[in-house]
């Protein structure tokens, strides 16, 4: 058996009664009280996840640029220095690799963050970075207080090295949660210090299981579940991160494929009697569920999988195979959350 | 969420179910241990009243965000009344699991089948076993 890897933050976790289980290789926290309560804290005031599983790759020097240009789905031009984009690491049949964001910290340097489970075979498609994932901890605190709480101004989708709470961070305004927020990465010895003074605040700490349900509700793909190596960004309803008019790896499949339209989408879709679909059950129309949960803000079932393109337009009704049980479900518009602008000071 | 707790007049099943018996019904639900490990119950799929529940073999599940687990039925009956309120409101199971979190009430088919569950002890050590 494999030995689990445990995050600085592991200790804090333990102390604080969270059920811990294996990701990725790692022993984390699926909960501290209850998804349901951790989930809410995020929605209406602030939480904070301990996400330092995840991994970080950097290219620095010259022809950095260029050669990440050449391999990720997005466009790097887009981006001056201090700015992050969302983006894809795709292989040669067009197939999602691994979904990451790219932190552009000069002209020709950049940080990488991405999926714990995908660090190796990222690493191999990306051979020139390097692995400096053991030099990082990473927090993300989310929710509609969580700036005000951390006393941090950051806009989505920017950066910046800055002191939080006494510590030395990269903060980022990006999240997987669907919430305004940030995500502030620092040395594994400060982690202990920065999430004690996160909590005394009043952020409520919170796991992973409520991290699937916010990022479900918001429709963020789950990578290993929603987008995988066998599924192209143009039948996951990402071409938007896909620049088309560039070559990158796969871009013939993705060009083609956009042309003449995918045989199957990823739809949202919502059951009906508050069934919760779950990863891997069958849609009888021809498809399959790839995340699904019970929304803890809508409490109905939702979900994400994959229908044949011409049951995908919202309203349509499909079938789900619920342990051999028939259940009804229909297409609606992405996502099932979407956090009130007008709230935002 | 309640404590942790096993009440001592109860009968246990292995499968982290309980029955309190009273005369030839029995009164079952699932065990502290069971509805923690599954976190904030969210659905309760029961059997139709009048239908029949066999020892050992499945008679509905319970659903959390997390996961869902099949109910095992301690004893062979005929199913005389399903709780509704957990019907309505599963989360009573997290709250009260050996009260108002109880889920059916059968009528005992075979009462030579009681020798067959654990008692307190027993169960509490099986537990420990588990963890």
């Amino acid at each position: 058996m494999q030995t689990l890897r445990r995050t600085p933050l592991y200790e804090r976790h333990a102390a604080l009664g969270a059920r811990l289980v294996p990701f990725a290789g790692w022993e984390m926290p699926v909960q501290y009280t209850s998804i349901g309560d951790e989930h809410r804290a995020v929605r209406t005031s602030a939480g904070v996840f301990d996400v330092s599983h995840m991994g970080q790759l950097e290219l620095d020097g010259n022809g950095s640029h260029e050669y990440l240009q050449a391999r990720l789905s997005n466009d790097l031009d887009r981006i001056e220095p201090g700015r992050a984009q969302y983006t894809l690491l795709t292989n040669d049949e067009g197939g999602i690799g691994d979904d990451l964001i790219a932190y552009r910290r000069g002209a020709d340097s950049y940080l990488l963050i991405v999926n714990a489970s995908n660090v190796e075979p990222d690493h191999r498609l990306l051979a020139e970075t390097h692995d400096v994932s053991a030099e990082w901890a990473l927090l993300a605190v989310q929710g509609p207080e969580a700036l005000d709480r951390l006393g941090v101004d950051v806009e989505a989708f920017t950066f910046r090295e800055e002191d939080v709470l006494g510590v030395r961070c990269l903060v980022a305004g990006t999240g997987y949660t669907g919430e305004r927020g940030c995500e502030l990465g620092c040395g594994p010895d400060e982690a202990p210090r920065l999430w004690d003074a996160i909590l005394e605040r009043g952020v409520t700490p919170c796991g992973l299981g409520a991290r699937d349900t916010l990022r479900l509700e918001a429709c963020y793909p789950l990578h290993g579940n929603d987008i995988t190596p066998e599924t192209t960004p143009i039948e996951a309803g990402l071409g938007w991160a896909c620049a088309l008019e560039k070559d990158f790896t796969g871009v013939e499949v993705l060009r083609r494929q956009k042309k003449e339209g995918p045989e199957r989408k990823l739809v949202a879709f919502m059951t009906e009697g508050r069934t919760i679909p779950r990863y891997g059950m069958r849609i009888e129309e021809g498809g399959v569920v790839t995340s699904g949960t019970l929304s803890p803000t809508l409490g109905e079932g939702i979900g994400l999988g994959y229908v044949p393109a011409a049951l995908a337009e919202p309203g349509t009704g499909i079938t789900i195979d619920v342990r051999g049980r028939p259940r009804s479900a229909h297409i609606v518009r992405k996502p099932f959350y979407k956090r009130d602008e007008g709230k935002e000071a | 969420m309640a404590d942790e707790s096993y009440p001592d007049e109860l009968s246990y099943h292995k499968e982290h179910d309980w029955a309190r018996i009273e005369g030839d019904t029995a009164t079952l639900g699932i065990t502290w241990y069971a509805q923690d490990a599954l976190g904030e119950i969210v659905h309760f799929e029961g059997p139709a009243q009048g239908s029949s529940v066999a020892k050992d073999e499945s008679y509905g599940e319970v659903e959390s965000v997390k996961a869902v687990s099949d109910l095992i039925a301690p004893l062979t009956g005929e199913v005389a009344e399903v709780n509704q309120q957990v019907l309505e409101a599963p989360e009573t199971i997290n709250e009260d699991p050996y009260g108002t979190g109880w889920l059916i009430k059968i009528r005992l088919a075979d009462t030579g089948e009681l020798d067959d569950l654990l008692d307190v002890a027993a169960y509490r050590k099986l537990v420990d076993e588990e963890r």
